[in-house]
Order: structure tokens, then C-alpha cells, then sequence
């Protein structure tokens, strides 16, 4: 349970990191907050030549809210998003996922880009991130793109990040407009508090003065090889008042041509089952406080 | 080969250094460099809790934490709560409520708590018990342990009223 022998790097300004990645290329892994890239060091899963880590970057380590958008340096601990005043208020939906994220021990280092581009099918993260149409900045020698995290997740552990580039900033868009009530949910199951969802959902939903729904948001996670949208479910929630044949209606469809994972864990039927009853309660309680508290 | 780095680490209040590999997590760094043999190591892939230090004013997994990444960090481990022969308040509790039965995990379980209360001296059993969600006890003592996390609460709570 110890890692194999690698060289270590720390550079001091983002140049110098994109530099050190450029020239190792595949060799070299990006070390952000290290809470899910050692486990796999010490059970020797990834045997990287060379460690770059990114501590030294404090360019990283930022919120800034703005016109509806948060957004937040990769390096920035999950704690610190989590109790972060003005992500409360802008984005509660974030701060209430990553209480569901491992235990306070592990937020305290981990890094909310370490979690996405770590893209675990079953991480909270990603799945707020595709709910809120969220983006993913990357940088490299080769430049700046930024990508929806729609494309960014392309499966189990998989993104769309070459290996010179490392995620320099997240993006949270509001869902609705800024006059829209907002609610949301994120539920899951697990068979312990903190461990890995077996099933989960994040749900955004936005209502207009009369109390219809204008916007809504699925994201399953720990279901599918990814956190995916369900744009049927989405659409016959428009228009609706979240009423309950509204929201079981939708729970059914947002679980309809599942492409559920299957391990020892759990069977894909579970998870598919899972989901759509996670998708009713997250809907629940979301529309609960979109229209009847909004 | 990678070449082998010198840290500086406040430790306990003490200026330590050491030279470490870039593979040896903090955990190893502290037993086996700095003799502080206190920090446990159970699962080493940041399941069990056993490991937890506080890193500069926070909670970590020492084996989830390279020691080259911790390098200028103020660290305080199960060695620096007591003051001399007196145990800290969560200590006296532990051992008053039969908190520990073989003790394995016993240090990452004080560690937690000292953390928690330093932050939030009121916390409630609830709130103690979603923070010692992320520490595993194998003897599953977990009843006696919140038991004496309540009680070492009280008292640190009575203790800061009195000052």
C-alpha cells in the first residue's frame, strides 16, 4: 500500500505547471488536493513518473459570483466552496452536494477540480456541474478552451482533458432567470454516509410568478459511465405545476432507456430502480421549495 | 530514481525536519522520520480515519497527504493535546466512558474531535456524530465513543465559561 517511486514537481506559477506537463506528457499525473489520485498511487492503480502538483498555485484558489454565474479556481478545497457565503447564496444546490461528498477530513484537501477530472460516474460534483450547465476552463501551452461540462464527461473516469492540460476553473450557471424562485435537490443512496452513491440525482427547477415551472434540471449520477441530463423528464415538467402525476410522470421517463452500471455493488435494475425513486423525492423537494415556499 | 526532498514541518509546536521520499505520505513521515508513532495507519487509502491529524487549522488524512505536499504546514498530532501527564479533556473522557477498546483507532478519533470543537464548541450529538461518520472503531465501540465526545464537549464548553 505504498506508491511507486515517482519525481515530484511543484511548480510556482501555472506557466511553469503547464510547461512540466507538456514535456512529460502521459507520464505525468496532475496532483491537486490528492484525496482520490492517492488512494490509486497507494494501491499502485496509477503509476504516473512524475507528480505535478499544483499546491504552490494560489491562482487557483478562488469564488468569484457574478451575473448568475459562480465561478471557482480548480484548486479552491471543497470545504472552503462548501461554506462559502456567497456560494450559499448563489448556489446552495452546490454547498448541500458536497456535504453529501465523502467526510469533512477529505473536503478539507480535496480539491473541486480533483473531483471532476477525477470523473468518477458516482461523484456529486460532476453531476451539479451537467445540472447547471456548468463549464469546464482547461489550460495547456497549446492555450485557453473552455468546454460544456456536457462534453467534458465522456465516461467511467474519462474526460475530455489531454494529458497536457489541467482544469484551471469551474463555472456554475443559475438555472432560470434571476426573477425565477429556484428549488433543488440532491438526493442519493449509499450503503454508509459518505461512501460512493449506489444511485443519486440532482435536480434544479425554476417557477415563474404564477407558480409554473419555466426551467428544469435532471442530472443522474452513480447510475450511468456518467452524470447525464434526462431531456424527457426535463421537458414534461415544463409548463406543469409539479404536481404529483407531473413529477411521477417525469421520474418514469427520467429513468426509461437507462444505461445502468452493473458491479458487485449493485445490478443495473437496482440502480435504475434507485434512480427513479431518488428522482421523485429530489422533485419533491425541490418543487416544494420552487412553488410552494418560492 | 526520485530524488529525496527536505521538509520543514512545525510539529506540535516543535520546528522539525526531515528528508523524505515524494511516494512517503505524512503518516509515514511522522512514525517513521519524526519517531511520532501516536499517528496510526489502518486502511491507507483514506477510508478509516485512523491517520487524521489537524494540518493547519484543519482535519487531513495523513495517508492521503504526500509529506513534500505538507511541506511548511503547522501540524498538531494525538502527541500535543495533553498538556504534561494531564490528558486532554477528550482523552480523560475516552477513558472515563470506555471510548477505546483495543485504541487503534482511538487517536483519528480524538483528532477529529479536537478539530470539531476548536470550531464548533457547541456542537450537539448530531452534529458529533456526522463528523465521526468518516472514523471506523473494528471493536464497533461507537456507542461509548459519542458517549464520551458529549461529555468531553460539556466539559470544554464549562472550562471556557470558567476562564
Amino acid at each position: 500500500m505504498k506508491p511507486a517511486p515517482f519525481e515530484y514537481s511543484a511548480p510556482s506559477s501555472l506557466d511553469e505547471a503547464v510547461e512540466t506537463l507538456a514535456r512529460h506528457g502521459e507520464a505525468a499525473k496532475v496532483l491537486a488536493g490528492g484525496q482520490s489520485l492517492v488512494p490509486m498511487l497507494n494501491m499502485r492503480l496509477v503509476r504516473p513518473s512524475v507528480l505535478v502538483s499544483l499546491r504552490r498555485l494560489a491562482s487557483l484558489d478562488y469564488v468569484a459570483v457574478e451575473d448568475g454565474c459562480t465561478r471557482i479556481g480548480s484548486m479552491t478545497r471543497q470545504r472552503v466552496v462548501e461554506q462559502h457565503p456567497a456560494v450559499r447564496e448563489s448556489s446552495p444546490i452546490l454547498a448541500e452536494a458536497l456535504g453529501l461528498v465523502a467526510h469533512p477530513a477529505i473536503r478539507n484537501l480535496g480539491t473541486i477540480g480533483g473531483s471532476v477530472a477525477h470523473a468518477d460516474p458516482a461523484a456529486e460534483l460532476p453531476a451539479v456541474l451537467v445540472a447547471m450547465d456548468g463549464t469546464v476552463t482547461l489550460v495547456s501551452t497549446r492555450g485557453r478552451r473552455t468546454l460544456p461540462a456536457s462534453e467534458f464527461f465522456c465516461g467511467l473516469m474519462t474526460t475530455a482533458a489531454e494529458p497536457d492540460e489541467l482544469i484551471a476553473e469551474l463555472g456554475f450557471h443559475r438555472v432560470g432567470r434571476a426573477a425565477l424562485a429556484s428549488g433543488w435537490a440532491v438526493e442519493e443512496v449509499s450503503r454508509r454516509h459518505g461512501d460512493f452513491a449506489l444511485a443519486g440525482v440532482v435536480v434544479a427547477l425554476a417557477a415563474d410568478s404564477d407558480g409554473c415551472l419555466a426551467d428544469a434540471r435532471i442530472a443522474l449520477f452513480g447510475v450511468e459511465d456518467r452524470p447525464t441530463r434526462r431531456p424527457e423528464a426535463e421537458g414534461a415538467l415544463r409548463g406543469t405545476r409539479g404536481e404529483p402525476p407531473a413529477i411521477a410522470e417525469a421520474a418514469a421517463l427520467a429513468v426509461r432507456d437507462v444505461d445502468a452500471l452493473e458491479d458487485l455493488h449493485a445490478s443495473a435494475r437496482l440502480r435504475a430502480h434507485l434512480a427513479g425513486v431518488l428522482v421523485k423525492r429530489a422533485l419533491e423537494r425541490a418543487s416544494r421549495k420552487a412553488i410552494r415556499d418560492g | 530514481m526520485a530524488e529525496p526532498v527536505r521538509i520543514a514541518l512545525r510539529v506540535n509546536g516543535e520546528d522539525r525536519t526531515a528528508v523524505v521520499e515524494p511516494r512517503e505520505s505524512l503518516a509515514d513521515c511522522l512514525r517513521e522520520h519524526l519517531g511520532l508513532t501516536g499517528t496510526h495507519l489502518g486502511c491507507e487509502h483514506g477510508v478509516c480515519g485512523a491517520c487524521t491529524v489537524i494540518v493547519n487549522g484543519r482535519t487531513a488524512r495523513t495517508c492521503l497527504l504526500l509529506a513534500v505536499e505538507a511541506d511548511g504546514s503547522q501540524i498538531i498530532t494525538v502527541e500535543g493535546v495533553a498538556t504534561g501527564d494531564a490528558l486532554h479533556p477528550i482523552q480523560q473522557a475516552f477513558m472515563e466512558e470506555h471510548g477505546l477498546q483495543c485504541g487503534f483507532c482511538t487517536p483519528g478519533f480524538v483528532m477529529t474531535l479536537y478539530q470539531l470543537f476548536r470550531e464548533r464548541p457547541e456542537a450537539d450529538e448530531a452534529e458529533i456524530r456526522e463528523h465521526l461518520g468518516g472514523n471506523l472503531c473494528r471493536c464497533t465501540g461507537y456507542q461509548n465513543i459519542v458517549v464520551a465526545a458529549v461529555k468531553a464537549a460539556a466539559r470544554l464548553r464549562e472550562a471556557r465559561v470558567g476562564q
